[in-house]
């Protein structure tokens, strides 16, 4: 029998990476920007994370050098795509590719091929309650984070700024907004948290960087913006929708009828549903304006 | 404070000059990676670049290995001429591997006259298949080709896994790897003395198709003036929708052929490992070769030279092989950011604004490249 509680606990484990990431994403692309650059964002705060927490005994500083190398990683993508005004998919990807090999490439140096390493990772809140037993990222993702960007997007100026240059970058200049520097802006947040969801993966969830960890799931973020209709809410939706099948899977694998379903199957089903549900949610809807387009002034 | 004004004119010696400059920025900045592991950054170049084309066997090794990336950046180069921005040949690329073992291993009796047109076939198929869904949801219902596509990229990779975890594991070894192909399947050599294998002389021949129909032909002018401007091309009469499916559809096709050619040119079995990032990296293969079959052709084999090198000079220099990759992904981050100096010059801002500054207003424009 499938235990609702267990499955709530696993669920909203693993939305807190999607969360994070596709929160990330929404501030990004709302300005603009398509930064494809997640996945290997996501990565790159997963490995440093890991490395850090290892060297120093602390997952905190291993989470805040992660969020460093996520501005990195965000600056990166600035330079691409707002001041050089680069096509945003190929700069995304190369951008992920290179991140990925050289996380690889150092982490063959300072690891080589030798036994996995477990680092401390946060403590769980509220141990022996269920549901309620979470780690503290998660409580500030849902409760803190997420209201608050849907206020800063929605209800201040700053948000305002970032939806004018996502939508009409000419009239945003017009009225005075720095378009280079709006979006400059969003891309650093939206790393800087892309990289708060990989370190959660490596400091809270598993305890160790293995290769390939985030397996796609910054590609998953990106649809998530996409079904969300480009609002956290609805981002936030999508990514318990994900993360509720996600849990699904896990718990029906260890039931009699799915035992004998291949476990690949049942690791594929949230992918699947991610894209039917674009599919039945996501025909003709509107894109920010200024989506994908670089804006450059005389 | 620097910024990009629009050309008037693009003189002759730019580009070149800019891949030059391209080259040197990578060198600097993958230099201290390598320095990292103990090594002569210029060793190691030399090592990447220089040594494998050095012998006619290495010479061999360098087209084998350009050999994925040849049908992968093909796939993905056709597809975004289109205006179809396919980031998934990496799901079409296993998919096609996994149709060419599936073919190859339960009818092995077959002999290779009707063998390799037979694998080659199925794996066409089961790449155009894997593309169909995010194709029909693009055209059909405007949903973002480029999300769908990566979607299944992980699904397919978990497809393989699946398959040799589960029915196609090796009976004998219990490893996860399939049984090998039937011998009417394996691709025999072109190159005598080398493992250059039938699946580049396919490539070569698909690039030439493709050059010959992108550059001469009517569909390749439809394909190309929907990639440029969709609504352009439909206020022109052509078939958007239609274009954008069949290029979409022979992309994935092609993706799916370069996993034939990876099961029975080389590997004669399906494993995990069967590519290596190769549908990604032809979007790294497409793009550098400015999205034309004779510049895919080329960039493949360049990088095909610098993973042939990275893999000797992990073993000679100890440094990572992975640093294969570090350098590619830089080359192709340089490049395109370079080179939108060839649309744009850069000017030092002065506060006064001149008559001829003045004159230079440029249109705002959606900038494609």
């Amino acid at each position: 029998m499938i235990d609702i509680a267990d499955l709530l606990t696993a669920m909203f484990v693993s939305a807190t990476v999607l969360v994070y990431a596709s929160a990330g994403e929404v501030v990004t692309e709302r300005a603009g920007v398509l930064n494809l650059g997640i996945e290997g964002t996501m990565y790159v705060g997963a490995f440093v994370g890991f490395t850090v927490a290892d060297h120093t005994g602390s997952p905190w500083v291993g989470l805040g050098v992660a969020v460093a190398a996520g501005l990195v990683a965000a600056a990166l993508m600035c330079l691409l795509t707002v001041t050089l005004g680069v096509n945003q998919h190929v700069s995304g990807i190369g951008t992920t590719l290179l991140l990925i090999a050289v996380c690889d490439y150092s982490n063959r140096l300072l690891y080589g091929g030798g036994q996995l390493v477990q680092v401390k990772t946060f403590p769980v809140l509220f141990k022996d309650t269920p549901v309620a037993s979470q780690y503290l990222l998660t409580y500030i993702g849902f409760l803190v984070l997420v209201p608050f960007l849907a206020w800063l997007l929605t209800r201040t100026g700053f948000g305002l700024r970032i939806r004018a240059v996502g939508e009409n970058p000419e009239a945003a200049d017009v009225a005075g907004i720095s378009v280079a520097r709006t979006r400059y802006a969003a891309l650093l947040i939206g790393g800087a948290l892309m990289a708060v969801a990989g370190a959660f993966l490596t400091l809270a969830m598993v305890g160790t960087f293995t290769l390939n960890i985030t397996a796609g799931r910054g590609w998953v973020a990106i649809a998530l913006v996409i079904f969300g209709r480009w609002r956290i809410w609805g981002a936030v939706a999508g990514a318990l929708l994900f993360a509720g099948v996600d849990a699904l899977q896990l718990q029906l694998a260890i039931t009699e009828t799915f035992a004998h379903v291949p476990r690949e199957i049942m690791i594929a089903m949230p992918y699947l549903v991610v894209i039917a549900a674009l599919a039945a949610s996501g025909r003709n809807v509107a894109y920010p304006g200024a989506y994908l387009k670089p804006y450059r002034r005389i | 404070m620097i910024r990009l004004v629009l050309r008037g004119r693009e003189p002759r010696w730019l580009a070149p000059l800019l891949v030059g400059c391209a080259v040197v920025i990578t060198y600097v900045l993958t230099a201290p990676l390598i320095r990292w592991a103990g090594a002569n950054p210029m060793a190691a170049y030399r090592r990447y670049v220089i040594t494998p084309l050095t012998t006619p066997v290495s010479i061999g090794e360098v087209l084998l290995t350009s050999t994925p990336l040849l049908f992968t950046g093909l796939a993905v180069a056709i597809a975004f001429r289109a205006g179809f921005y396919n980031i998934g040949a990496e799901g079409q690329f296993l998919v096609g591997a996994v149709a060419a073992t599936w073919v190859g291993t339960t009818f092995d009796g077959v002999p290779a006259a009707a063998a390799i047109p037979f694998a080659l076939v199925a794996g066409a198929l089961a790449g155009a298949l894997w593309i169909l869904i995010p194709a029909l949801l693009r055209v059909g219902f405007r949903i973002d080709e480029v999300v769908t596509t990566l979607l299944l990229n992980p699904v397919a990779l978990l497809l393989v896994q699946g398959l040799l975890n589960g029915p196609w594991r090796n009976p004998v070894s219990q490893f996860p790897e399939s049984a090998h192909i039937g011998p009417g399947f394996n691709f025999p050599t072109v190159i005598p003395g080398t493992r250059v294998h039938l699946g580049f002389a396919i490539a070569i021949v698909l690039a030439a198709l493709a050059w010959l129909v992108l550059a001469r032909t009517a569909t390749g002018l439809r394909m190309r003036a929907v990639g440029l401007s969709s609504t352009g091309a439909r206020f022109n009469g052509v078939g958007v929708e239609r274009t954008m499916l069949s290029s979409a559809l022979v992309s994935g096709a092609i993706a799916g052929m370069g996993g034939v050619s990876q099961v029975c040119g080389l590997q004669r079995q399906l494993t995990g490992e069967i590519s290596a990032g190769f549908g990604y990296t032809g979007i790294v293969v497409a793009t550098l070769g400015a999205l034309t079959p004779v510049g895919v052709v080329l960039v493949a084999m360049l990088l095909g030279d610098i993973v042939v090198g990275a893999d000797s000079a992990s073993l000679v220099l100890q440094v990572p092989p992975q640093m294969g990759q570090v350098v590619t992904a830089t080359l192709l981050l340089v490049t395109v950011g370079i080179l939108v100096l060839r649309r744009y010059r850069p000017v030092v801002n002065r506060r006064r604004r001149t008559a001829e500054t003045r004159a230079e207003v440029i249109p705002l424009e959606e900038v494609r490249q």
